[in-house]
């Protein structure tokens, strides 16, 4: 198991080259000179070509690929062409709302999302089953900032329960800083829960026909025995796989939702830094956020042995 | 009689609503267990035993099934009870084993767990206690090494060892009554045999009763006392295990009978063809007009389609449903 876990580690590292090279790639390739955003509209060709050698944009492709990655290995993702600090101290600085937001809607999702699925796979074909598919089609289909605008008219212009927009810093109480986060985690969290609410309602269904349910049922067992430790136990492999795939919906929902209720978080930062061509800054958060994908999936490996005895490592 | 059956099913009727009309899966099955005994009831497959066997712990989904008649159980009709009252009965009072081992045990739960589940739901044991328990159970049903075995999951034993399990379980809280669903069909011959003997050894220590559920007649011949033959979902005949060898007299028992092959039977030359029922068995969905096994009987006659022959004493202690079977003295 653990030399297991160290192996999926070292594993890691190839997966994260290869990203690190797209991620290069696609941004050299990508129209946009961050030379000529700094340089402004007034300024000559000459200034331009100035200042991109300064920031070392003359150099060739695999030159600068090189010394990017090096610098990587070294702890060094580089430093930001605009505000000149360091790209790791820029993520330091907008990792808690972000993380705060992911963690608060993975709770809140799962909370949510894996009861309405059990208990539609119990009621089958009645209005509740129906109520719950239904709403995971709107789940689905209404965009993250659609949800989000709505509730924040209502929940906060309307009723003033919870602030409108911003963040408040874990350190500044919890309560204050929970407030912040509910309507967000609400509005990114509709497609996750609908995802993990459909797969949990379907594997469900399909592990309550099967033989041990009856035998569980012939012994006395009551409903909720049944559904949650009988049945659910067996459900989990599916259910936590799709939890983290879902990680990248929520990498992805959180660009989205940082901006419409104004939270200073990484995915506000990697919108500033694509408008400006800030390049080390795009880098390093993408390569950030594929590293924490990469990571979720190997503790959703690792979670199987504890759901699934027959699966060893 | 002198004293009331601890089990008495009357005119069970179990039936279930399908878009192309109403499945007679059970039509008007009536017959009683006393305590200690063991009763077997046979029949082809899809002839309703297995649906009996669900209707008694009410484990038939409703709806689309439906469930009617009496089932009286130490006097008590279970199908007035409530579902608490119910599962309060379900591995308690009445257990039941399943023919699949392989799957009938949950695959991410451990023995213990398993067996102990029942004792801690019936009988409110502790979590310490309810695994001592389960290791009492492994080593009564036979199990070597139970302390290892008991923190093993099903996937790690063996399919004989997995109905040794669902024994130990169905058994843990002294049930009454014990029902047994093709328990030894999934497993080897050798350890059918196992499995039989344990099951006749346990019923004398816990001095359950056993109703045993199978197509196998040479099961049926091992461990039954009395025989329930089963066909379209009722009664068509019913004896002691002696009688109903001897001297069966319904043209199916006859068949059913003659379809057992005999061991042995090649080498010495008396092989025969195996004698074997023509046809299926009919669909429950129309009502039958008649005897049900008219469609496939020798001996059918016009009175046969027309009039359902009615359940009658045939010979002391035995009953059988059919217009010509040859009646013996009924002094007894």
């Amino acid at each position: 198991m653990l030399a297991y876990t160290l192996r999926r580690i070292v594993a890691t590292i190839p997966v994260m080259a290869v990203v690190a090279l797209f991620v290069f790639s696609l941004l050299y390739i990508s129209p946009g000179d961050p030379a000529a955003v700094i340089a402004g509209d007034q300024a000559t060709p000459a200034d331009v070509e100035r200042i991109r050698a300064s920031l070392g944009l003359d150099r060739p492709y695999l030159v600068r690929f090189a010394e990017w990655a090096w610098n990587i290995m070294r702890g060094d993702l580089g430093t930001s062409i605009f505000t000149n600090l360091p790209v790791s101290t820029m993520i330091q600085q907008r990792i808690q709302p972000t993380l705060s937001l992911m963690v608060i809607t993975l709770i809140l999702a799962i909370c949510i999302a894996v009861p309405m699925g059990v208990v539609a796979a119990w009621k089958q074909g009645t209005w509740i089953d129906r109520l719950v598919m239904g709403f995971a089609v709107l789940g689905f289909s209404v965009p993250v900032f659609v949800v989000g605008y709505l509730l924040a008219y209502v929940f906060a212009l309307e009723l003033d329960w919870l602030p409108v927009q911003g963040y408040t810093p874990f350190e500044r109480g919890f309560w204050p800083w929970l407030q912040n986060l509910i309507l967000p985690s609400v509005a990114l969290g509709g497609v996750y829960i609908a995802l993990i609410a459909r797969i949990t309602r379907a594997t469900m269904l399909e592990v309550l026909q099967q033989d041990y349910i009856r035998t569980a049922r012939a012994k006395g067992v009551a409903q909720p025995g049944i559904l949650f430790l009988h049945a659910l136990k067996n459900a989990a492999v599916p259910i936590v796989t799709v939890i983290g795939i879902g990680v990248a919906l929520l990498i992805g929902g959180a660009v989205v939702t940082e901006s419409v209720f104004a939270i200073p978080g990484l995915g506000r930062l990697t919108v500033d830094a694509i408008l400006r061509r800030d390049y080390p800054v795009i880098q390093g958060v993408i390569l950030l956020f594929s590293f924490t994908y990469v990571l979720v999936n190997l503790v959703i490996d690792l979670l199987y042995t504890l759901f699934d005895p027959r699966i060893r490592y | 009689m002198t004293e009331a059956p601890l089990l008495d099913v009357r005119n069970l009727q179990t039936h279930f609503r399908t878009p192309d009309g109403v499945n007679r899966a059970v039509d008007g099955l009536s017959f009683h267990v006393n305590a200690g005994e063991t009763v077997a009831i046979v029949g082809e497959s899809g002839c309703g035993k297995s649906v009996t066997a669900m209707s008694i712990l009410r484990l038939i989904p409703e709806p689309p099934g439906k469930i009617a008649g009496e089932i009286r159980f130490q006097g008590r009709d279970l199908l007035k009870l409530s579902e608490p009252e119910m599962r309060a009965i379900r591995g308690n009072e009445v257990s039941m084993i399943f023919q699949e081992p392989m799957t009938s045990l949950n695959p991410v739960l451990t023995v213990a767990r398993q067996i102990g589940e029942t004792v801690r739901l019936h009988q409110g044991l502790s979590r310490q206690d309810a695994e001592r328990k389960s290791v009492e159970m492994l080593r009564l049903v036979g199990i070597p090494a139970p302390e290892r075995r008991v923190k093993e999951y099903p996937h790690q034993l063996s399919g004989g060892m997995r109905q040794r399990v669902m024994i130990a379980m169905a058994l843990a809280c002294n049930p009454q009554l014990l029902i047994a669903d093709e328990p030894t069909t999934a497993l080897d011959v050798t350890i059918q045999a196992q499995i039989l003997d344990l099951m006749r050894d346990l019923k004398h220590r816990v001095g359950a009763a056993i109703v045993l559920i199978t197509h196998d007649l040479g099961v049926v011949a091992e461990v039954a006392e009395r025989v329930i033959v089963m066909y379209a979902g009722r009664k068509v005949e019913e004896a002691s295990v002696e009688d109903l060898f001897a001297n069966p007299k319904h043209p199916y028992t006859q068949g059913l009978l003659g379809a057992v092959p005999k061991l042995g039977s090649s080498l010495d030359g008396t092989t025969e063809r195996l004698a074997e029922i023509p046809g299926l068995v009919p669909s429950l969905k129309q009502r039958i007009e008649g005897c049900v096994f008219a469609g496939r009987c020798p001996k059918v006659t016009d009175l046969c389609r027309a009039v359902a022959p009615a359940l009658e004493p045939k010979a002391p202690r035995h009953t059988a449903a059919c217009h010509y079977a040859e009646k013996e003295r009924l002094a007894a």
